[in-house]
């Protein structure tokens, strides 16, 4: 397990599998799509509009799965300090926040043809609107910090409270009275969802869930590279001729950062 | 053709969740992959004169290896 976490090893892993992530992708989203929006019938109470389904469920289970990613990488940065853990949970979070945004809004748009209302101050609605600002929290938490690991210390420990929320959404409908149906997919009875509109909704969440790995890993990526830009920064290899004696990298010791600096 | 666009008429709820949906979906993946060819450019910048400088920096280093 820790021989995996070196981002290294990361790297040389993901790099064959991306391309094959992205056709997966691809192919998944694009039938996804014929089906939900075309090859799919209408529901016989709520009418076409139903296919917002498709993108809702989809989303809200992304915004839930990532948040759940997303604290288990905090406990294992602040259990095994692990870099790569804590990357994870970086690039996780933007990641969480737009699919659960886009689950409100599509909740929104959903709600008010059906409910006759864009928004109600409901347990599953709040909670969720609270896992948005979990991730907000979040982001603007791990990068309050100039040193790095600080940041990562507090955002894992927010990351690891929030978690409590997770439940709490899931189980909302079941706990309080709510305008919002309750839980069709998982449940003890198996999918309470017709075939016809199992397909799609299916097709949607996996294109989803690999929209995330291809984008996860392309954060990754995306972090390593800032992390060796600062480590070089910091190494002070460039001081000598000034390209980087600008006031903002003075406070820093190199020898704080000593991950940063091999 | 014109009944799928209306959508049994909630045209005006379903396309927008679509299109807000794929407008997300992409700028994320966008903003992602521009910051990465960024950082990636930076990275390269550093490298080259990093490389420049090695060999005065390291000579000693070298001779022994």
């Amino acid at each position: 397990m820790h021989r995996f976490a070196k981002p290294s090893v990361f790297l040389k892993i993901t790099a064959p599998i991306l391309p094959w992530l992205v056709g997966a992708t691809v192919i998944l989203i694009a039938s996804g799509l014929y089906f939900s929006l075309i090859a799919s019938p209408v529901d016989y109470q709520q009418g076409a509009t139903v296919r917002i389904m498709y993108l809702h469920v989809p989303a809200a289970w992304m915004g839930l799965f990532c948040y759940v990613g997303m604290a288990l990488c905090g406990a294992m940065s602040l259990i095994w300090k692990h870099p790569l853990a804590d990357i994870c949970a970086r690039a996780t979070a933007p990641i969480g926040a737009t699919f659960t945004a886009l689950c409100l809004i599509t909740g929104s748009l959903w709600g008010e043809p059906m409910w006759g209302t864009w928004w109600v101050w409901d347990a599953r609605l709040t909670s969720m609107l609270i896992l948005l600002f979990l991730y907000l929290g979040y982001i603007a938490l791990v990068n309050a910090f100039d040193d790095p690991e600080r940041g990562s210390k507090a955002g894992s420990a927010l990351a690891l409270v929030g978690a409590i929320n997770v439940p709490i959404v899931k189980f909302s409908v079941d706990w309080w009275n709510t305008l919002h149906q309750p839980a069709s997919i998982v449940r003890v009875d198996g999918p309470a969802v017709d075939p016809s509109m199992q397909l799609p909704l299916a097709l949607m969440i996996f294109g989803f869930t690999g929209y995330y790995f291809v984008v996860l890993i392309l954060r990754v990526r995306l972090e390593l590279n800032e992390r060796r830009i600062r480590a070089l920064h910091l190494s002070g290899m460039f001081d000598d001729n000034g390209e980087n004696s600008t006031a903002e990298t003075k406070p820093y010791d190199p020898s704080h950062n000593a991950e940063a600096s091999q | 053709m014109t009944e799928f666009f209306s959508m049994g008429g909630y045209a005006s709820y379903i396309w927008p969740s679509y299109g807000i949906t794929a407008l997300a979906m992409i700028v994320l993946l966008l903003a992602t992959l521009r910051g990465l060819r960024n950082s990636r450019r930076e990275l390269d910048q550093l490298e080259t004169v990093l490389q420049a400088r090695r060999p005065r920096r390291n000579r000693k280093s070298r001779k022994a290896t």
